[in-house]
């Protein structure tokens, strides 16, 4: 994961007093062209899912094809079980009975579903992360108590540690703080 | 709250009259038709009176669920909800020449073929008297929703909210009891020879079906002008398309158990009900379902996008009432035809259209008696909140 020309810190953490000034910040950003950004709240602020971009359809996604590969390995496995590696003659029924099959099927198709939307879900939140540079910022504690910020990241094609810091005070930060690796 | 009055607009009355002359023409040439073939009549007034009465059942019952549950998806159809309950006084009226059908519907008028025991249950007297009962439970249940609903539109009394709550736990059980016997009386007994345990549920799964597709189509027409369209929003289409695929899945769920069970038990006062809805092209009716019924609307729902799209689920809401209809084709109709074969004959449509028209017209009258939404509740401004 380590790129060519690593930037020399992670980004600029911005702390802000309310979840408005948050919101606001994080459109404005946006609106400057900033794509590498994220947002760090002691509960969920509405609107923010929207202005980061979900996704939402990613996980619908995964989880549908998780839930067709189910259905059709636990069809599949049944057909082998009961037709190809050990017929059983169960009251003259066919070998091959759509029918009782289908519980199975749609059981493993429940199955295939939530296990890959919860893993997909994670996957895509890139989870579970031992170590996350903001955390070395002393004041972010406060993200879990009563403080709301705005991480714009270095990685961040428009990123520039003056214009970028200027920025971020220019729309009301308690703080801007440097993320170091 | 914006300060909407809420009051029932012009559409609903001439929606009503369209209905009431539809269904009045539709039944005068039914009727006509009654004089050419009597027991034809008689087997289409059953599957036209099947379908409405279930649809004022269901809705009654959703409304139940509603009160036990409430929430926001409630609030906005309850008053359609309400006023197709309060359409079953019309079908208990519309029971009468049904009482004067049964000869020409139900075999065991005949007396051929069945055991003493099930002789003293099914004979017409002690059929009429049953059918009387439950006609009369489920009036008493919705008038007394009716009239309480009423009375929280002016009284602000709070404590009318606890009583309909307190009623709607033992009315779903007394309407799943009272449905499930009516189902066996006036659907299951076709073949008397045939029964099903799961029968009573699947029927009631219907019923709930039919209603949530009725009303998803009723509160979409009612959202595209004033006053509605200030407060339905995505979020109501949300919930009530999250509850339609619930039904569906339900009916699906309830439907493979019966078959599933009978398949596998493979007896023989059980299978010839299956049978006989395999050949002479009833095959392609139980298929059509498989997919009309569940497959499609399934998929189509676990979209987002159009459970939130008023004009997408309401289309699917629609075509959702008229595959409730096909199934109750494929339930009832195989046991008229003696042959076997398949057959579809014109008063076969035209009676449930006919008795659809005055029930609808029934219907819009009814909700055109008080506002939209239940103005007293003292839950509706929670569940008009935006999003």
């Amino acid at each position: 994961m380590h790129r060519k020309h690593r930037p020399a810190t992670y980004g600029l953490l911005a702390e802000f007093e309310s979840p408005e000034a948050l919101h606001n910040a994080a459109i404005r950003a946006r609106s400057e062209g900033y794509s590498c950004m994220d947002a760090y709240t002691p509960f969920p602020v509405e609107g923010m899912g929207a202005i980061f971009g979900s996704h939402r359809k990613r996980v619908s996604l995964i989880t549908l094809i998780g839930g067709l590969a189910g259905g059709l390995g636990g069809y599949y496995m049944q057909h082998w079980m009961s037709a190809v590696n050990y017929p059983l003659n169960v009251g003259g029924r066919p070998l091959e009975s759509i029918l009782a099959f289908i519980p199975v099927t749609f059981e493993m198709a429940v199955l295939g579903a939530a296990l890959s939307a919860f893993l997909g879900m994670l996957a895509l939140n890139g989870l579970p992360q031992p170590y996350h540079p903001v955390f070395n910022v002393d004041q972010f504690a406060m993200a879990s108590r009563d403080k709301f910020f705005l991480c714009i990241q270095a990685i961040d094609p428009k990123f520039d540690q003056r214009g970028t810091r200027e920025l971020l005070e220019a729309m009301d930060a308690h703080g801007v703080f440097d993320v170091p690796y | 709250m914006p300060s909407l009055t809420y009051v029932p607009g012009e559409e609903i009355r001439r929606m009503q009259w369209r209905a009431f002359w539809v269904g009045a023409i539709a039944m005068a040439i039914c009727i006509v038709g009654a004089f050419f073939s009597r027991v034809q009549f008689f087997q289409s007034y059953l599957l036209g009176f099947l379908y409405w009465t279930g649809m004022g059942l269901g809705c009654m019952a959703i409304m139940m669920l509603h009160h036990l549950t409430s929430g926001a998806w409630g609030m906005v159809i309850r008053r359609p909800l309400e006023s197709a309950s309060r359409t079953i006084a019309l079908m208990a009226l519309l029971f009468i020449p049904l009482a004067f059908g049964v000869p020409s519907i139900y075999s065991w008028v005949n007396r051929t073929g069945l055991s003493q025991e099930q002789l003293q249950y099914l004979n017409v007297p002690f059929f009429l008297i049953r059918s009387a009962v439950y006609f009369a439970v489920w009036l008493l249940l919705a008038f007394r929703f009716s009239s309480w609903s009423q009375r929280q539109d002016t009284d602000n009394d709070a404590s009318l909210i606890r009583k309909m709550r307190l009623l709607s736990g033992p009315g779903l059980v007394i309407y799943s009891l009272t449905m499930s016997l009516a189902s066996v009386d006036w659907i299951m007994s076709l073949e008397p020879r045939w029964y099903s345990t799961i029968f009573g549920l699947l029927v009631i799964g219907g019923q709930l079906l039919s209603a949530m597709a009725f009303a998803i189509v009723i509160l979409v027409l009612l959202a595209s002008r004033q006053p509605l369209s200030e407060i339905v929003g995505p979020r109501h289409l949300h919930d009530l398309g999250k509850l339609l695929l619930t039904f569906v899945m339900i009916w699906a769920y309830l439907s493979f158990s019966q078959l599933l069970l009978i398949w596998a038990g493979n007896l023989t006062h059980e299978i010839p009900w299956y049978l006989r809805r395999w050949h002479g092209g009833w095959m392609w009716v139980g298929l059509a379902l498989i997919l009309f019924h569940f497959f499609i609307p399934f998929f189509l729902l676990l979209s987002q996008d159009l459970k939130r799209n008023a004009k997408a689920l309401g289309l699917l809401a629609a075509f959702m009432l008229v595959v409730r209809a096909l199934d109750l084709y494929w339930v009832t109709v195989p046991e008229f035809s003696p042959a076997g074969v398949f057959h579809l004959h014109w008063m076969n449509i035209l009676v449930p259209i006919g008795i659809g028209g005055l029930w609808l017209a029934v219907f819009a009258w009814q909700l055109r008696l008080r506002p939209l939404l239940p103005l007293g509740d003292p839950q509706l401004h929670q569940a008009l909140e935006h999003e």
